[in-house]
């Protein structure tokens, strides 16, 4: 799963991991995907927190997420000289993200749109979750 | 709450709009001069100090340093550019509780001149911000932020670029009156179709200016007020809060006024549609259209309907809306557009507005400010100001 997206996206910034999220940009970099959930009020949320947002909760853990979202909004940036475009996307398990759409034509994005996770590699840094239009297939 | 409300006495926008040749400190101490001339105030008797943490030095302390003040109050909460909106709330709070008697609120800056890349280039933050991470590597700045807002807004509810622009044109038809304006000339819907795209749907057009300068305010106790020779505006509702991601639960088609636009009113006992006059925070043509909606001007998803056809324009439309050409077209000092939405509003109340723009009879009027990435994390205040 840690392919590397299409041609054409722009070089992305290492994250600035910390002692919080160290187990996701680690797992990133074996190609998982991890939510951040709590096992006191069942939900996910993000971006993953030790201390859950919704009930205060400090009994939170990674879990493996599908890998699968839902295009809630989008905007393909053009004026710039690595055209890119940003989104957020519903994960399957409730929350929604920042990332980038990849894999298809900035044209092609469209909100509603099922998507799919892959890693892309960031300079000097551990792999970041994008997503490209799925395709029916698991991630 | 009976209480004696506490009043603006003196407003005073920078007439610069690029000033290489002045530091930022410099840019403080003249707008702090141009307020408290206005005020008829000596600089002696200030005893409150306010400015926003982008102000050089440790929070107030350099400046207070700087402009040789002797306060017995400083505040410099950060809400980008609602801070000027949130400082006046909390300098009324600070004179109504006896903490000071005449209250100084600065701001100044120069993007222009240190060439910024403003609303188009990912802004390096501080890596310590909880939402860094999960953001920086994105690619996320501020028009892709509020473009992404209004791709929504269009989903959601049928909005359209054409309904947009139409904010710009009503900026424009205001800014041909002001001469500091840095875009003069009267703008058409095609115009700002016309422009370029810089995240879309957000054209060059439907952006805000970048300006160095700044602007002050000065407030003191109805008492004091009444022996000045200006006219005098009262505080009469004011809110702020955050608006934010809520844990992942993110919601892009409403802002933080949908807060504070209603615990205003209610402080304030008045209802949006008794409103003369209303400085909006116009980072960008969508944030106008949002802000509208959830102060209650119009419902949720008839932003566009209502800021079309120039109802926006003054003496043209039912609400005049930011008629020294707002940050669209006139003004958007150090990035920070919250200042000269005070300012505005303060002119628009004592009748100094420009006579093609001045309202008739302006005594009550709304000024709101959206501070940072609009709907997924900004500050939010909104003022209510009645002329006493």
């Amino acid at each position: 799963m840690s392919d590397i997206a299409s041609k054409g996206t722009r070089s992305i910034p290492a994250p600035q991991v910390n002692p919080e999220t160290e187990a996701f940009w680690k797992a990133a970099e074996e190609g998982r995907f991890l939510v951040r959930s709590c096992r006191a009020c069942g939900r996910t949320h993000w971006y993953p927190r030790a201390v859950c947002p919704f009930c205060a909760s400090e009994d939170t853990e990674w879990r493996a997420a599908s890998g699968l979202g839902t295009v809630y909004s989008f905007s393909p940036v053009r004026q710039t000289s690595e055209p890119y475009v940003i989104a957020y996307v519903t994960l399957d398990e409730g929350a929604t993200m920042l990332t980038n759409i990849v894999g298809c034509a900035p044209d092609d994005v469209r909100i509603g749109q099922r998507v799919s996770v892959l890693f892309h590699p960031s300079v000097d840094g551990p792999p970041v979750p994008v997503f490209r239009p799925h395709d029916g297939e698991r991630p | 709450m009976n209480r004696e409300r506490a009043c603006i006495v003196g407003a005073f926008e920078h007439p610069t709009r690029k000033a290489p040749d002045k530091s930022i400190a410099q840019l403080h101490a003249e707008v702090a001069n141009g307020a408290l001339a206005d005020a008829g105030i000596a600089r002696e008797d200030v005893d409150g100090y306010f400015c926003s943490a982008d102000a050089p030095g440790m929070g107030p302390t350099s400046l207070v340093d700087y402009l040789n003040l002797k306060p017995r109050y400083v505040d410099s909460t950060d809400i980008g550019g609602a801070s000027y909106l949130a400082l006046v709330s909390h300098a009324a709070r600070a004179i109504e509780t006896g903490r000071c008697n005449v209250a100084l609120i600065t701001l100044a800056g120069r993007p222009r001149s240190e060439g910024m890349a403003t609303g188009t280039a990912p802004r390096m933050r501080n890596p310590s911000q909880p939402d860094f991470q999960w953001e920086y590597p994105y690619g996320i700045t501020n028009v892709n932020g509020y473009a992404m807002c209004a791709k929504r807004h269009m989903h959601e509810f049928g909005t359209t670029g054409e309904q947009l622009a139409w904010v710009k044109v009503a900026a424009s038809h205001h800014a041909q009156h002001n001469p500091h304006a840095m875009l003069r000339k009267v703008l058409t819907v095609q115009d700002v179709l016309d422009s370029p795209m810089v995240a879309d749907p957000l054209h060059r057009f439907d952006c805000c200016v970048i300006s160095d300068g700044g602007g002050a305010l000065v407030m003191t106790r109805p008492e004091i007020a009444k022996t000045l020779k200006r006219p005098v505006v009262r505080v009469i509702g004011a809110a702020e809060t955050v608006k934010h991601q809520a844990g992942g639960d993110i919601d892009l088609t409403y802002s933080g006024a949908a807060m504070t636009g209603p615990l205003a009113f209610a402080e304030a006992g008045v209802r949006p549609q008794d409103i003369k006059y209303a400085s909006i925070y116009d980072s960008f043509t969508i944030t106008v259209l949002m802000q509208l909606e959830d102060l209650g001007f119009c419902r949720k998803g008839e932003g566009g309907r209502f800021v079309a056809d120039g109802n926006l324009i003054a003496g043209v439309g039912k609400l005049p809306v930011n008629t020294d050409g707002g940050g669209l077209c006139n003004n958007h000092p150090a990035n920070r557009g919250g200042m000269t939405k005070v300012i505005e509003a303060v002119r628009q109340l004592r009748g100094e507005a420009h006579p093609a723009v001045q309202v008739p009879d302006c005594d009550l009027a709304l000024a709101h400010g959206t501070g940072g990435q609009l709907a997924t994390r900004h500050g939010s205040a909104t003022l209510i100001l009645e002329r006493a």
